[in-house]
């Protein structure tokens, strides 16, 4: 088996592009994760059985579920229900997006239940409400806390992105298939796509390590 | 000031408060003994309903506590310091006391801030205004607590055993704020295990044991010629 490095750095650079896409929309997703995970996090935390188990549904069947299926119940399904199609990018994004909203609702849950109540009693006894709390004494001391596990999820999010290539949606995943389709460079084509996703993946471990020792000296 | 009519508290099934009633009045500084597991902390945590009552009716000020729209109200005159201090870790010192006057009360920053030295001046600790608790001995966390209490500008402070978490060698600075604090007139409401405390300053003295208020009366009176049996036999242990 030869292996033909022309054509690895002939695909570089439309490889490098598509890589791109896929930090791209794995920032959204989990950016919009953030949002949903933070919104259902609190609303397990309610006095009300019936917001706690709306909550825990939210999550039970976000992680209980394939992403793949659900990427598949977004992108066909939906368009049955709405009546006209959704593009690749705006399916991919929600379904990723809701997909982590259920495993950060967990990690900001874990992070604020880590968080000593007698922080919450301290703000209480001020005559701070239990919003003001949480804004400004729980959430500051959970956000150190869930560092680690939020750069865990950006890793999982960025390689579970490769998913959403089954829809069309054109990330790297699905730009090297697409190369390997005119070249049947699979060997070159896939070994490069690893690369390109290990790279990422180191970086971002890197990153959160620095973020990690910088907030903890603090 | 605080009322505390017939308050009954159970956590599930074990009844903790039975029965209380106590009205603490203007410039009273109120000390309540108890072995551990009396319920005393319990009644000092329904004062500002930390601990919700299971029946009866806390009554702070006028305002009864059992209706929600009194209560961030309440909290705002009824200060409170606990035994593991609860400073905010992440906040220098001076955050940590300005925070609830600027968000609760609405003071700019320069007005709180300019309290806030105030108080750590009084408190002993002027110095420290830019420090992180994690960085402060316990006595000086505990001062810094207070000082953060004192803030608000309350009309009562409660404290749960605030001495209890502290090195021996500390235990006296966080008396003296307190001593001082009883002497401009601050209504008070101590739990404690700091006996010499209690002769000197209490104004009435509180036995709690089993959920109830066993005895009360003048320090003098109490631990000199303790009426109840259960009395008697806590005060010769630890005396």
């Amino acid at each position: 088996m030869s292996f033909n490095w022309n054509l690895v750095f002939d695909s570089w650079p439309l490889l490098i592009e598509a890589a791109g896409v896929t930090v791209k929309i794995t920032a959204l997703s989990v950016g919009i994760g953030f949002l949903i995970g933070m919104i259902i996090s609190l609303l397990s935390l309610s006095r009300l059985w019936i917001i706690r188990m709306l909550a825990k549904v939210y999550v039970d069947v976000l992680r209980g579920t394939p992403l793949l299926v659900q990427i598949f119940l977004i992108y066909f399904i939906l368009p049955l229900l709405i009546g006209h199609r959704i593009d690749p990018y705006f399916a991919a994004v929600t379904a990723c997006g809701l997909n982590s909203g259920a495993y950060v609702s967990e990690i900001f849950r874990a992070g604020i239940q880590a968080i000593d109540n007698g922080q919450m009693e301290a703000g209480r006894s001020l005559g701070l409400s239990w919003g003001q709390t949480m804004r400004y004494i729980i959430m500051p001391q959970a956000f150190k806390q869930i560092i680690p596990p939020l750069g865990n999820e950006f890793i999982a999010m960025l390689k579970d992105s490769s998913l959403v290539s089954v829809i069309g949606f054109e990330e790297l995943t699905r730009r090297g298939q697409l190369i390997i389709a005119k070249t049947y460079g699979s060997l070159e084509i896939w070994l490069t796509v690893a690369f390109i996703y290990l790279v990422m993946t180191l970086s971002i471990s890197q990153l959160v390590a620095y973020l990690e020792r910088k907030y903890k000296t603090k | 000031m605080i009322k505390l009519e017939h308050v009954y508290k159970s956590f599930g099934k074990l009844e903790v408060l039975r029965d209380i009633n106590l009205h603490v009045t203007q410039g009273e500084v109120v000390v309540i003994i108890g072995p551990s597991g009396s319920g005393k902390s319990t009644v000092l945590r329904c004062m500002n309903y930390l601990e919700p009552v299971t029946k009866g009716h806390v009554i702070v000020d006028g305002m009864d506590l059992a209706d929600k729209n009194n209560l961030n109200k309440v909290r705002t005159e009824v200060g409170m310091v606990f035994q593991r201090f609860n400073l905010f870790p992440h906040m220098t010192v001076l955050e940590n006391i300005t925070l609830a006057p600027q968000k609760v009360r609405a003071q700019s920053k320069g007005e709180a801030e300019a309290i806030a030295l105030e108080l750590l001046e009084k408190v002993g600790l002027a110095d420290k205004a830019h420090a992180y608790p994690p960085q402060l001995s316990g006595g000086q966390q505990q001062r810094v607590a207070i000082a953060r209490a004192l803030a608000m500008k309350p009309k009562v402070m409660l404290f749960d055993e605030p001495t209890s978490a502290l090195d021996p060698e500390m235990v006296h600075e966080v008396l003296d704020v307190m001593k001082s604090l009883a002497q401009d007139g601050m209504t008070m409401v101590v739990v404690t295990h700091e006996m010499g405390f209690a002769k000197e300053v209490a104004t009435r003295l509180l036995f709690v044991d089993e959920g109830q208020i066993l005895e009360e009366g003048s320090p003098k009176d109490i631990f000199e010629q303790p009426k109840n049996e259960r009395t008697k036999s806590f005060l010769s242990k630890i005396l």
